[in-house]
């Protein structure tokens, strides 16, 4: 039972040292970045009248995160690397401008379509991904980080070419979809409760995968120990290609959000680099699929609300992602450490000891 | 030069891989170091190389004592070691691996290393060329160039350990005289190996291990026999054993042959009956894998069929094996069979039938609590499979079996376990071999082996050499056979 | 399409060609650097955060004392710190390389951003032009190698030294054995984790240098995010020439090629030059899959020459820990 408290308390420690040493060290009382943070996400005190605005941004940001990172769950406990997840938000937004652009139907339908269109485009740069590192033997790390780049390339070649704004041709994004395109929100806000429900459910769908299904449970052992699941009769290549087709299609469904649901059009750095922010996020979740939504809303709010920094501090807004930075690396040394030491205790007293494996 | 080892301790955790071995190496003799697999040659070794660090005992060269304390240590003391998988880098061309790890200056002159390469490989006979990338050389090359690049860092004792595994005869014969030849120089030789023929062939004095002890020493030559018994201790004669009545044939090799490696040379025909259990037995390494991983389709023959239960699967695929109740425990119980980090719940649900999407915890849980009480495991249905010991791990792959097997195919199946355990394992086996599941299995265990098998297989390097009815055999014949000496006349 | 062989055409002047050598110092020596620390087995993910961080310090430490040169070991001491880190977390504390790396990354990215907040648009000394006497008045040779500056001229011959070092040396031998077979090592007495630690360093202070030849002489001055994405070209690179610096180092010449290609594009096709720069990664892609084609890969044993030129392997042990038991 201590080693449970422990795992959670020590990494819990770890971040509000760090976070304390950090405001510190740039020279600032704590408490002020800390509280225009809060305010500038969330507003101050919280969620008072006036803030539905900021909210709904913080959510809109929270939403591609916690999405991703459900993903990357998966991904990792299937034991691969995607960091091509960035490309496949990419896919999913290009795919979802795609139908936001061209297809016109009702509403409700329209709306639909975008998010599968999302999801497909995720699903299918995902299963790349996959393909290159089951069949074609690249590393996944590389291969996806390569497909990312060439989404990348893909969504600035739409958005200066094809897809250019009427007239001028310009980086900085399409024209904004058609009103009947985009994701509903609620009045005065960007917030969509469709998208909020969505993330939702992939969180706690993600969960119960590896809670509660044969298939999170192979897929685990498949990520635990390839030779021994194919012995108990797992196509460990099927079951890698399946957690990159789930962790794309969620993230193409991210990438739909920031399409239709927060930018309203398609700009090549459609991503945000959620994706990356999001591989962070479940490192810091351990991999943990109900961790992912404190974690992913902190990480937002810090996105969003640092931008009050510049104005209101003499700081800049990219102690945001300093902050996320330190987080992360100093809980993994952290937690490192404490293995390390509790390895070299093992080893002082492995002699004698009767229950130890053999 | 001299060496003497006294009372060296090497304990893994609670595994007394060496437990108080000393060991006399006179100068310029080629002696022998024996014993099965698991008895402690490789750490004395390892130890002797500087690999590992005794944790106790003394090395003594030329009488005096000398610490190794890193294989550089070794090196400077006139020790080499040749491992049983050459440790060169494939990618590096020939000369590079000569003069990886001399000491010298900075600027490689490969020329006159090359001079002196060629020097060494013409006194040896060794025909091998400076420039050839190593990964084209082969496995007894690679050797040949581990062995001139230890002569010219200066070793006055080299370590051979089990270096004919995957040799070709003439290389091996090559590679005996050579050892000879050194031996004559004033090297002191020390050749490990589980091999009865060649430790009596090649070496003057032979030592004998077996659990991490010597247990005897002997001037050459004497009978094979009396080494055999050394090594297997006195091995308890076939006792009656209920006959069963062998049912259809559940395994059908015929005229399978592999592709490339052992196994390839010959093919292999042999019907298995329900309920009949065959025994491999050979060195390790002699082709029991390859034959155990063609029988369950893990690896396709190049010709000839296998059929399972009446199935023809040949070329299948390893799933159809299992549709087929074929199931396969390699000898990794931790590598290839238990998932490192799920519990003995978990195994149960991987293992079960129970296809359902969802998952019954409460129901798995109960049957897991259940097997792990039915099947003595000791732990939990929430130990993980790391948590468990030898014994246990053992333990959970048997429960894990699917009802009404086939065929079962093991490695091993009680390869570092007590008493208890190994007993209560053929238990299980025997109980399946009544329900009629054919179980084949390899040992290095002769005992093990005479007293469960009906028939057995033996492999010599990379073929089946024999094929012998229990009941009608002794442990010398199979001794005899396991170390290459086919029967002189059959019976 | 005549404008397309317009462009094509300007890519052989003498002043295109020059220019890309120019423009090539700060990824040559970050390509080394990842390279030596590859080649030892440890792969350094950050480069991308890393090095832009080791721009900034480099930048910072050169525009406060006025004096370019000292820029250069702040910022390698900065690469130093990053690949330590790598290093330990890898070595002692049996992190994942690809785990810290990363993180690292994210890191140093925001650190740069934070830290170069009040930079962005000033100007430092920069490094000066100096030609190389006599050499520099060679028809085309001279303005293309050697009309330029001390780090350019310092980029090439890393680029050759570390060449040199790692195929004819015995330290450089060591080196690769101790990425290639860390154990085959160990028996040989080379002190593997020690090397891994010491290239790493020395991988890392590359990249360092690499990053302050970006600020200090190749776009001189700070703006935020000076090497986006530099980072992972550099890893693209890496792989596409094969873990062999003069591979690698072509693999840069062809890259700022084609930057320079796609800009004399421009005005036919606009938005090109946003496009082309990502080339090196499906490059990548394809050299990783060539590396696993078992057909091909027997195919080419049977012409080494053109199994030299196009295989390229892996450091085998790359990415893993060694550990002495």
């Amino acid at each position: 039972m201590s080693s449970r408290l422990q795992s959670v308390l020590l990494p819990v420690t770890i971040v509000v040292a760090s976070t304390v040493a950090l405001l510190f060290a740039v020279g600032s009382n704590p408490w002020d970045p800390i509280r225009l943070i809060i305010e500038g996400s969330i507003g101050w005190p919280p969620f008072e009248a006036g803030t539905a605005a900021k909210v709904g941004d913080t959510v809109m940001v929270w939403v591609p995160i916690a999405l991703a990172s459900a993903g990357l769950i998966v991904t990792f406990r299937a034991g691969m690397w995607n960091i091509g997840i960035e490309g496949q938000i990419i896919m999913g937004a290009i795919a979802a401008s795609w139908v936001a652009r061209t297809i016109s139907a009702p509403r409700p339908l329209r709306v639909f379509l975008t998010i599968a269109a999302g999801a497909v485009g995720g699903l299918l740069w995902g299963l790349l991904v996959g393909i290159l590192r089951t069949v074609g033997g690249v590393n996944e790390i590389f291969g996806g980080l390569g497909l990312d780049f060439v989404a990348v390339s893909v969504a600035t070649y739409l958005v200066i070419g094809p897809w250019r704004r009427s007239g001028v041709a310009s980086t900085s994004g399409t024209d904004v979809f058609a009103d009947a395109a985009l994701l509903p929100s609620l009045e005065g806000s960007r917030l969509s409760p469709l998208m909020v429900a969505i993330t939702l459910a992939a969180i706690f769908g993600v969960w119960l995968l590896f809670r509660g299904t044969l298939y999170g449970l192979r897929l685990k052992a498949v990520g635990a120990n390839r030779p021994s699941a194919f012995l108990l009769g797992i196509p460990t290549n099927r079951f890698l290609l399946g957690a990159f087709m789930i962790c794309g299609a969620l993230a193409g469904i991210a990438g739909t959000s920031q399409a239709t649901g927060f930018h309203f059009k398609l700009i090549p750095a459609i991503s945000g680099n959620y994706g990356f922010l999001a591989i962070l996020v479940v490192l810091l979740a351990r991999f943990r699929a109900f961790w992912v939504i404190p974690i992913s809303f902190f990480f937002a709010m810090i996105a969003v609300g640092a931008s009050q920094l510049d104005l209101r501090l003499d700081l800049s807004s990219t102690l945001g992602g300093v902050l996320q930075g330190t987080l992360v690396l100093s809980a993994m040394f952290g937690l490192g450490w404490a293995a390390y030491r509790a390895r070299k205790r093992a080893e002082g007293t492995a002699v004698g000891s009767e229950e130890a494996t053999v | 030069m001299g060496l003497e080892l006294r009372e060296i301790h090497k304990h893994y955790g609670p595994v007394r891989a060496n437990d108080g071995v000393s060991l006399t190496v006179e100068q310029g003799t080629l002696h022998g170091l024996l014993g099965e697999n698991g008895a402690g040659k490789s750490t004395l070794m390892k130890v002797l190389s500087g690999f590992h660090s005794a944790d106790s005992g003394e090395i003594m060269l030329d009488g005096k004592p000398i610490k190794l304390a890193s294989p550089d240590d070794a090196i400077a003391a006139g020790i080499g070691m040749l491992h049983q998988d050459p440790l060169v880098f494939l990618p590096f061309s020939t000369i590079d691996n000569f003069v990886l790890g001399s000491p010298g200056g900075q600027r490689l002159d490969r020329k006159r290393a090359a001079v002196e390469f060629d020097e060494l490989c013409e006194r040896y006979g060794f025909n091998l060329d400076a420039s050839t990338p190593a990964r084209l050389l082969t496995v007894g090359e690679r050797q040949q160039l581990e062995i001139v690049r230890l002569l010219w860092l200066g070793a006055k004792v080299l370590i051979l350990d089990e270096p004919t595994t995957g040799i070709s005869a003439d290389q091996r014969s090559k590679l005996f005289t050579t050892l000879k030849a050194l031996a004559k120089e004033g090297m002191s030789v020390i050749f490990v190996s589980h091999k009865l023929e060649e430790v009596a062939d090649l070496c003057e004095r032979v030592t004998v291990m077996t659990r991490g002890k010597v247990v005897g020493e002997v001037e050459m030559p004497v009978p094979p026999e009396r080494l055999v018994r050394m090594m297997f201790g006195q091995v308890v004669e076939a006792r009656a054993r209920s006959a069963v009545d062998l049912g259809q044939p559940q395994l059908r090799l015929s005229g399978v042959r592999a592709a490339s490696g052992l196994l390839s040379e010959d093919t292999v025909s042999i019907d298995i009956g329900a309920g009949e259990v065959i025994g491999l037995a050979g060195m390790e390494g002699s082709g029991q894998d390859t034959f155990l991983r063609m029988c369950c389709g893990m690896r396709a023959p190049k010709e000839g069929t296998v059929e399972v239960a009446g199935h023809n699967l040949t070329g299948k695929h390893y799933r159809d094996f299992l549709a087929a109740k074929m199931k396969y425990l390699p000898a990794g119980r931790l590598e290839e069979g238990l998932i490192k980090g799920l519990t003995i719940t978990e195994h149960f649900v991987l293992a079960g039938g129970d296809k359902s999407f969802i998952i019954d915890w409460t129901a798995a849980r109960d049957r897991a609590v259940r097997q792990v009480d039915h099947f003595t495991i000791k732990g939990t249905e929430a130990s993980t499979a790391e948590s468990l010991s030898g014994g246990n791990q053992q333990r959970l792959l048997l429960a894990m079996l699917p009802p009404q097997l086939s065929v079962l195919l093991m490695e091993h199946p009680t390869r570092g376990l007590d008493i208890e355990s190994a007993d209560w394992v053929w238990e299980q086996l025997l109980q399946r071999r009544e329900e009629g599941t054919s179980i084949v299995f390899a040992s290095a265990d002769l005992d093990e082996l005479l007293r469960y098998s009906d028939r057995i297989l033996v492999f010599f390097s990379g073929r089946v050499i024999g094929e012998l009815k229990t009941a009608q055999t002794t442990v010398d014949e199979v001794g005899l056979l396991i170390g290459g000496r086919r029967r002189e006349a059959s019976p | 399409m005549s404008g397309f062989l317009t462009a094509l055409a300007d890519m052989f002047d003498t002043a295109t060609i020059a220019s890309i050598v120019a423009g090539a110092s700060g990824l040559l020596f970050a390509t080394v650097g990842e390279t030596v620390s590859e080649k030892a087995g440890v792969i350094n993910l950050s480069v991308d955060g890393s090095m832009m961080l080791a721009a900034l310090a480099g930048f910072v430490v050169a525009f406060e004392t006025g004096n370019v040169w000292l820029g250069f070991p702040a910022a390698a001491a900065v690469g130093v710190v990053a690949a330590l880190i790598i290093a330990f977390g890898n070595i002692r504390l049996s992190l994942n390389q690809v785990a810290v790396g990363f993180v690292l990354f994210a890191l140093c990215t925001a650190l740069s951003r934070f830290l170069g907040s009040g930079y962005v648009g000033r100007q430092p000394v920069a490094v000066p032009a100096w030609d190389v006497p006599a050499l520099s008045s060679i028809p085309f040779f001279g303005p293309v190698l050697f009309s330029h500056n001390i780090v350019v001229y310092l980029s090439l011959i890393t680029v050759i030294v570390t060449y040199l070092f790692i195929y004819r040396t015995r330290a450089g031998l060591e080196l690769q054995g101790v990425g290639e077979r860390p154990e085959a090592a160990h028996a040989r007495g080379i002190p593997v984790n020690k090397l891994r630690y010491f290239y790493t360093a020395l991988g890392g202070a590359l990249i360092g240098i690499g990053g302050a030849a970006f600020t200090l002489d190749v776009k001189v001055g700070w703006s935020d995010r000076p090497t986006l994405n530099f980072g992972w070209i550099v890893l693209a690179i890496v792989i596409f020439g094969g873990w062999h610096p003069l591979r690698a180092a072509f693999g840069v010449l062809l890259f700022g090629a084609l930057q320079a290609f796609a800009l004399n594009l421009q005005p036919e096709f606009p938005g090109l030059s946003q496009v082309l720069p990502s080339l090196p990664f499906p490059a990548m892609i394809l050299a990783l899959v060539v590396v696993n084609w078992k057909t091909l890969l027997n195919w080419l044993d049977r012409y080494p020459w053109l199994r030299a030129i196009l295989r390229s392997d892996p450091p085998t042990a790359i990415g893993t820990r060694f550990e002495v038991s």
